[in-house]
């Protein structure tokens, strides 16, 4: 695969060929029913005569680094340095389908697979040096690749002169499905608490090259003979194409048109030409398939609607326990946009003899399978090779170009390149679903005797399958691809919020149709991540609010509900990290000088495994309603700590992130589509509302497998912020995001600041 | 109508067949293969298209092509390179100041054209001089931390 290798090392123009021996992904064995499927140990790692490691997987690298993590466990198993160890990200031609980059799942169950891999590297080789030295196996060491017999130091060996023993590829079963894939093995690896790389804070392999500009991204992949093209949305939620004045593109460029049924694009030479020609082509489409409710009456349009689906967890006997007089609050999620930094781009060459798309998705292999299905051809016509592109935190549907770029290619006959602009993406992106809740509960003597949650939100259905489905692109949709793959997604409360030890709890997760079918700009999906943070919003703000109730401060009233020790640590961590004075909320009033009221709130959550607990210091202006973040503390227990600055850099993106979208992000509609349409319309935290401190408290558990990091810090942000304006101003904003819209409307109701 | 236009970027000379209204960014992206002026937004609302036009930061996605001409042009790639890096470049490195770093020339630019002209700027005065750039990844405190390391490393 040299023309792999090419790809990755290349700095400018980056030209990949298609090979056919590329597409033998992985072999079955054919002869047994039920088939069990194999896989190489060169599916996952290669070492090269230069003692190159080659790591292969579809874990991309989103930035978070976690193939720099399964670099470390990689040069970990087998005692080579890191720098020797080369990840190969995401070409769906040489790497496995592991479920790809979701749920902050890669490393906690992906993982498995690397070590397993690198352990028996490890033992094949080690076993063909034992031959040829003449000893047993358990006499040797390994240092920096180089084999010696402990206690006689003339006697060593280098792993690449026994490298004849990886030959032939050996085969093992490979196991488990989606994020679980792995492989099994009869060598072992390292136990956690033997790790010395792996757990060390080593450089992310793609943070240098990129500081230099030399890391490759999708927007720079220029196969020869490339032309640029753009397509159109359609003008209004479920407008359907009705007619394509190719006339109207005439004079710019080479510009042309491409019509595949209600798809409508242009190809160009230049991209310039191209962004030009898409903007004066002349379409007619149909009126709006629906009428949106008025924004500010979209918690009530929820409410209204009939259930499509509910999902009940519950415990003990709510109904005898609740009361007569519980108490009760009502909140609002809006919803919001991924609004990645680039809007999305892929390149696609659709031949006959085969396709090849380049793409920045977190799963190449279901785009593999996506784009099989809008073209019509085999899957195993299909390509996919990643590079990075903007960061997609989840299903932000940046393969909408990928589809769009196939689409255009098949027509043309040559490789197109499709980079999204930015209304395609902030505007027509999938969205996080809205959500709203009603929540009571009846507390006795400081505990909860019985909660309540209702929550409600809308059904993710184009996204579950995404993008695996052609009916899940918007291009796919234009193109006549029925949005038809109804899954129920979403409506998850007991993986969405953390738990509490409640004696009489149900909690109820309704969906909601989506507004349109096909061609919706509101159509949800997962963003850090799929629920979670507006679960968490919601139900740790009324937590606060039932501790303020019992006047409890609000750390001990949460620590009365749990009983894990990991958990109980994390918020007596954040409590000592950020200096937390135990008292109730809200009772103490401290002015700044910019005339601001002074709060502190803490939310707390959990992920699979992952446990977070989160401070922030507020300072709110209740004449203007202006909410600014002054600090943001976060304790994190994710198990073993992979590399700690890595995991760092990790949180404190997520706290930011998080934080940008509690006080400032709701994409706003009208009637007819989507109003946020750019960093204008669809404003996030810039660097002058960074807080002045964020200080991440990592809780290190060495012999603990690691969970997952990312989303789970993106949880109890919102929630904390909340809670402290609470403490600020005694005025609870139960509808996100804190903007002085919002908060003042809060102050209204309430009457004053307290 | 198109025209040729030279431009001198990171030191080289190029004649570009362009429309002299083009916005910068495309002659350097398309013309030139000059890959790191990203396009975030083409409004000029973001900066992850940023380079230097005489030294001084400029949107490339709003800037015609034709302001260009007869001045220098310096991308990420002209700054520095690993073997003679930009301060910053070796901050950002150091700090990890990123995640997917697409938007990562905007930041690194901007803050070269702040220091190049600015020693030991306050941190209220980076985060002036850096507070019409996005990030979506939320990398800000990581960036803070690099350009004050790098401001440092530049007035030592």
């Amino acid at each position: 695969m040299t023309t792999r290798a090419t790809f990755l090392a290349g700095t400018t123009a980056l030209v990949v060929v298609a090979t056919g021996a590329g597409y033998q992904a992985f072999a079955l064995a054919a002869d047994t029913p039920p088939p069990t499927k194999m896989t190489t140990l060169g599916d996952w790692l290669r070492m090269l005569p230069d003692g190159t490691v080659e790591m292969y997987t579809d874990k991309v690298e989103v930035g978070m680094g976690v193939p720099t993590g399964f670099a470390q466990f990689v040069a970990d198993e087998l005692d080579v340095p890191f720098e020797r160890v080369r990840p190969m990200l995401g070409d769906t031609s040489d790497t496995v389908s592991a479920g790809g980059v979701g749920g902050s799942f890669s490393t906690y169950q992906g993982n498995f697979a690397i070590r397993n891999a690198a352990a028996e590297m490890r033992s094949i080789l080690l076993a063909s040096a034992a031959q040829r030295l003449g000893v047993p196996a358990t006499q040797l060491t390994v240092t920096d690749g180089v084999i010696h017999v402990t206690g006689d130091a003339t006697k060593t060996l280098r792993y690449t002169d026994v490298l004849a023993a990886l030959a032939p590829d050996p085969k093992f079963p490979q196991t488990g499905e989606g994020f679980n894939v792995s492989l099994t093995v009869p060598a072992k690896p390292k136990e956690w608490t033997e790790y010395r790389i792996a757990g060390s804070s080593l450089p992310r392999k793609d943070v240098a090259p990129k500081a230099f500009g030399r890391y490759p991204y999708v927007v720079n992949v220029k196969p020869a003979g490339m032309l640029h093209g753009r397509f159109v949305y359609p003008p209004s939620v479920g407008a359907t194409l009705v007619d394509v004045d190719a006339s109207s593109v005439h004079g710019i460029g080479d510009a042309r048109v491409v019509h595949v049924a209600g798809f409508a694009g242009v190809v160009a030479t230049r991209e310039w030409d191209a962004i030009r020609a898409a903007r004066a082509l002349k379409t007619t489409w149909t009126a709006a398939s629906v009428t949106l409710p008025a924004q500010a009456q979209l918690a009530d349009y929820m409410w209204s609607q009939p259930v499509i689906k509910s999902n009940v967890v519950k415990d003990g006997n709510l109904d005898a326990t609740i009361g007569a007089t519980p108490l009760k609050a009502t909140y609002f999620w809006p919803f919001q946009s991924h609004a990645n930094m680039g809007p999305g781009c892929s390149v696609a060459d659709v031949r006959a003899d085969g396709v090849t798309v380049w793409s920045g998705t977190q799963k190449t292999h279901a785009l593999r399978q996506g784009m099989a299905k809008l073209l019509k051809v085999p899957v195993a016509q299909v390509r996919v090779v990643w590079a990075s592109d903007a960061g997609s935190y989840g299903r932000a549907g940046l393969e909408e170009s990928a589809a769009a770029a196939a689409l255009l290619s098949r027509a043309v006959g040559r490789p197109v390149r499709v980079q999204s602009m930015r209304a395609d993406n902030t505007q027509w992106g999938t969205k996080s679903p809205a959500m709203a809740g009603h929540l009571s509960a009846n507390v006795q003597d400081g505990s909860i005797v019985a909660f309540d949650a209702v929550l409600r939100q809308f059904n993710g259905n184009e996204i579950f399958s995404q993008p695996s489905v052609a009916g899940s692109f918007i291009a796919g949709q234009m193109a006549g691809f029925p949005n038809d793959d109804v899954v129920y997604e979403f409506g998850q409360y007991g993986s969405a919020t953390a738990k509490y030890e409640i004696p009489n709890m149900r909690a109820t997760a309704e969906l909601v149709a989506p507004f349109a079918p096909g061609n919706s700009p509101l159509r949800t999906s997962h963003m850090r991540d799929p629920e979670g943070p507006g679960t968490t919003f919601i139900v740790e703000s009324f937590m606060d609010e039932l501790a303020s109730h019992a006047g409890m401060d609000a750390i001990i009233f949460r620590l009365k509900h749990l009983k894990d020790p990991r958990h109980i640590e994390a918020l007596e961590r954040v409590a000592s990290a950020s200096d937390w004075a135990t008292r109730p909320s809200a009772s103490i009033k401290r002015l700044d000088t910019n005339g601001e009221l002074i709060g502190r709130g803490v939310a707390f959550a959990t992920r699979v495994v992952t446990t977070v607990a989160t401070v922030a210091e507020v300072g709110v202006n209740p004449k203007t309603g202006v909410v600014r973040v002054r600090r943001l503390i976060c304790a994190h227990d994710c198990g073993f700590i992979v590399n700690p600055k890595s995991l760092q850099g990790t949180i404190e993106a997520n706290l930011i992130q998080s934080m940008s979208r509690a006080i400032y992000e709701e994409a706003t509609f009208d009637n007819h589509n989507v109003t946020s349409t750019d960093w204008v319309t669809y404003p996030i935290a810039h660097m002058h509302d960074i807080p002045d401190e964020v200080k991440v408290v990592l809780i290190n558990r060495p012999s603990i497998a690691p969970g997952g990091a990312g989303e789970p810090s993106s949880r109890p942000t919102a929630a904390a912020i909340a809670n402290a304006i609470f403490d600020a101003i005694g005025v609870r904003v139960r509808t996100a995001p804190m903007t002085p819209k919002n908060v003042l409307a809060a102050i209204r109701e309430r009457g004053n600041v307290t | 109508m198109d025209k040729t236009i030279r431009l001198r970027v990171d030191g080289h000379v190029h004649d570009v067949q362009a429309e002299p209204d083009m916005p910068l960014l495309y002659a350097l992206r398309d013309n030139l293969a000059s890959e790191n002026p990203r396009f975030g937004c083409g409004l000029a609302q973001c900066g992850a298209c940023t380079v230097h036009v005489d030294g001084k930061a400029t949107r490339s996605c709003v800037t015609p092509v034709s302001f260009a001409e007869g001045r220098a042009v310096t991308t990420l790639a002209g700054l520095g390179t690993p073997e003679h890096p930009h301060p910053l470049q070796t901050a950002f490195a150091e700090e990890q100041a990123m995640q997917c770093g697409y938007c990562l020339n905007g930041w690194i630019m901007t803050a070269a054209d702040l220091l190049a002209h600015e020693k030991k700027p306050s941190r209220a005065r980076i985060k002036e001089a850096l507070g019409s750039l996005v990030c979506r990844c939320g990398s800000h405190v990581a960036i803070l931390r690099a350009v004050e390391r790098a401001a440092k490393e530049m007035t030592a």
